[in-house]
C-alpha cells in the first residue's frame, strides 16, 4: 500500500523539480545578458572546464578510435569493403559516438565537479556570504559556469573526434598498411557539411546540459555534506539522462534540415 | 531610555513570524537596534535565531512581519536597491563562510568587486585590504588560503571581509562557537574594538555568556519562536525565572 502512495508523490516530485530546473534556466538566459558580466571568472571557469579535461577526452577518444575499427574490422572485411572504414568510422564517430560518449565523459567530470563546488559552497554558507555581500552568485557563480560548459563542450568534442579519428588510423595503418594520408583524404571526402554542422551545434545544448543540471543541483544542495554526494551524483544521473533526450530531438531536428 | 525615544532605530523587526510548513519557527520576535548598540539574543538551539538573522538580510522570505533597517522596509526593495543597502551590513557566518577556492586576499577584495563606490578619495582596493586586515592582526596571512589557516584565524578573516564595506550594522551568527576559549576571547575583544573604532551597531547571536556579559548593552532571549525576556546582562542573570536562569548557569 505505502508502495502505491509513493508512486503519485515521486511522480510530484518530479514534476516539481521539472518546473524548478526550468525556472533555474529562464534565470539563466535573463541574466546571462545583464551587465555587469563575469568576464574574468568565465575566462578561468572556461580554462578549468575546457583545458583539466582535455587529457580524459583525449585518452576516451583514442580507445573509442582504436576499439570501434578493431571491432568493425573483421565484419567489413568479411563483406570486402575494408576501404569502406574510414568512411564508416569517421561519420561513425563525428555524427554521433564521438559527441554522445564524450558529453557522458564530461557530465561524469564537469557535472559532477559542479554539482560538488556548487553543493560545498551552498552549504558552507559561502554563497549566502557572497549574496550578503550585495554580490550576485547566480550569476557570478552559475551563469559563468553554464556558458563556459556550452562554449567548451564543442571543443573538446572536436578535440576529442580527432583524436578518436587517429586512433583508428592507427589500428588500420598497423592491421591493413593503410597510410595516414590515405586514411585522412578517405575521412575529408566521407564528411559533409550535413555531417558536422548538427553534430557540433547539439554539442553546444550537450555542454548546457551538462553545466545547467550540475549548477542546478549545487545551487540548491541541502542536507549538509549528505547532500553535497547527493548533488553531485544526481546531476550526473540527470544530465546522462537528458544528454540522450536532446540527442534524441537533436538527430530528430537534422533529419528534417540535413538529409542523414 | 529617553535618548533611544529620539534616536530612530538602525535597525528594527516587528512581529516577525516565519514558517516552514506546518512548522512556526519565529512566532512575532520584535528587536530594535540603536546606533552603536550592542544588542545580545541568546535561545536554545532550534529557537529561531538564525532564522531571524537570515530573514534580517533577505536570505530567507518572513511569513509575516516587518524588518527595517535603515527606516527601509527591506521586504518592498528591488534587488538592486537591497544589494546596496546590504553593503550597510557586515555578517560574520557561523563557520567563517570564507570562499575555499580563494586566498585571504580574493576574499577581502571580493565585496568591493561591485562597490568601488565605498573606496573613498585617493584610497585603492589594496588599502583597504590592509587596513582590514590590520583590524584582525593578519596582513602576514594575505596571500594564504583558507585551508591553511587555523578556526580562529579564519573566523578573523571573515571578520575582516564583514568590514571592508565599512558597515555601519554589523551581524554575528555565533562568532565565537567552535573556537577554544582563548582564541574566543580575542575574537570579542577584536568585536569590542571594532565597534570602539567604527561606531558600529551590533546584532549578536549566541550562547556563549562570557561573550554576552563582555558584549552587550542589553540581551533578548528568545523562547520558542517569540522574545521571552529583555534586560542588561545583569538584569537577567540576577533573574529569578527559571528559564532566565537555565541561560546563565
Amino acid at each position: 500500500m505505502s508502495l502505491v502512495n509513493t508512486y503519485p508523490t515521486r511522480l510530484y516530485n518530479f514534476l516539481i523539480e521539472i518546473g524548478d530546473l526550468s525556472h533555474f534556466a529562464i534565470r539563466y538566459f535573463k541574466e546571462v545578458f545583464k551587465g555587469p558580466y563575469e568576464t574574468s571568472e568565465l575566462i578561468k571557469q572556461c580554462y578549468i572546464i575546457g583545458n583539466r579535461s582535455l587529457f580524459l577526452v583525449g585518452v576516451t577518444g583514442f580507445i573509442l578510435g582504436l576499439v570501434f575499427t578493431l571491432q568493425s574490422r573483421p565484419t567489413l572485411l568479411e563483406f570486402g569493403a575494408a576501404s569502406w572504414m574510414p568512411s564508416m568510422v569517421s561519420i561513425s564517430i563525428v555524427r554521433e559516438i564521438g559527441p554522445v560518449v564524450i558529453a557522458l565523459i564530461c557530465a561524469g567530470k564537469i557535472g559532477s565537479g559542479i554539482g560538488a563546488e556548487l553543493g560545498s559552497m551552498r552549504v558552507t554558507e559561502q554563497i549566502d556570504a557572497m549574496e550578503v555581500s550585495g554580490t550576485n552568485p547566480f550569476k557570478y557563480l552559475v551563469v559563468t559556469r553554464i556558458t563556459a560548459t556550452t562554449l567548451m563542450l564543442p571543443l573538446l568534442v572536436i578535440f576529442g573526434d580527432t583524436i578518436a579519428l587517429i586512433g583508428s588510423s592507427l589500428v588500420e595503418y598497423s592491421k591493413g598498411g593503410v597510410s595516414f594520408t590515405l586514411y585522412f583524404n578517405k575521412v575529408i571526402k566521407a564528411l559533409s557539411f550535413g555531417d558536422i554542422l548538427p553534430a557540433t551545434i547539439k554539442t553546444f545544448f550537450f555542454g548546457f546540459v551538462i553545466g545547467l543540471v550540475g549548477c542546478y543541483k549545487g545551487y540548491h544542495c541541502k542536507k549538509g555534506t549528505l547532500g553535497v554526494g547527493e548533488a553531485s551524483n544526481i546531476a550526473v544521473v540527470y544530465a546522462s539522462m537528458l544528454l540522450f533526450i536532446v540527442d534524441f530531438i537533436a538527430v530528430f531536428i537534422s533529419d528534417i534540415f540535413f538529409e542523414i | 531610555m529617553s535618548i533611544k525615544n529620539n534616536i530612530s532605530p538602525v535597525l528594527e523587526i516587528k512581529d516577525l513570524k516565519k514558517s516552514f510548513g506546518d512548522h512556526q519557527v519565529l512566532k512575532g520576535f520584535n528587536v530594535s537596534l540603536y546606533p552603536q548598540e550592542n544588542v545580545v539574543i541568546m535561545g536554545k538551539s532550534g529557537s529561531g535565531k538564525s532564522v531571524m538573522i537570515k530573514c534580517l538580510v533577505g536570505l530567507m522570505k518572513a511569513t509575516s512581519g516587518t524588518i527595517k533597517i535603515k527606516n527601509k522596509d527591506i521586504s518592498i526593495l528591488g534587488q538592486t536597491e537591497l544589494d546596496f543597502l546590504r553593503t550597510e551590513i557586515g555578517f560574520l557566518f557561523q563557520g567563517s563562510a570564507l570562499y575555499d577556492s580563494m586566498t585571504v586576499r580574493e576574499n577581502l577584495e571580493f565585496p568591493l568587486r561591485r562597490h568601488k563606490d565605498k573606496l573613498r578619495f585617493r584610497e585603492s582596493v589594496h588599502d583597504l585590504v590592509h587596513e582590514a586586515l590590520e583590524n584582525v592582526g593578519l596582513v602576514d596571512a594575505i596571500d594564504l588560503m583558507p585551508s591553511e589557516l587555523s578556526g580562529g584565524m579564519k573566523r578573523r578573516v571573515a571578520l575582516a571581509r564583514a568590514l571592508i564595506l565599512k558597515p555601519s550594522i554589523m551581524l554575528y551568527d555565533e562568532p565565537t562557537t567552535g573556537l577554544d576559549p582563548i582564541t574566543a576571547k580575542e575574537i570579542i575583544h577584536l568585536m569590542r574594538n571594532i565597534q570602539d573604532r567604527y561606531g558600529t551597531s551590533s546584532l549578536i547571536i549566541t550562547h556563549d555568556v562570557d561573550c554576552a556579559r563582555v558584549i552587550s548593552n542589553r540581551i533578548i532571549l528568545l523562547v520558542d519562536g517569540i522574545n521571552y525576556a529583555e534586560g542588561t546582562y545583569d538584569e537577567l542573570s540576577s533573574s529569578k525565572d527559571s528559564m532566565t536562569k537555565m541561560f546563565f548557569k
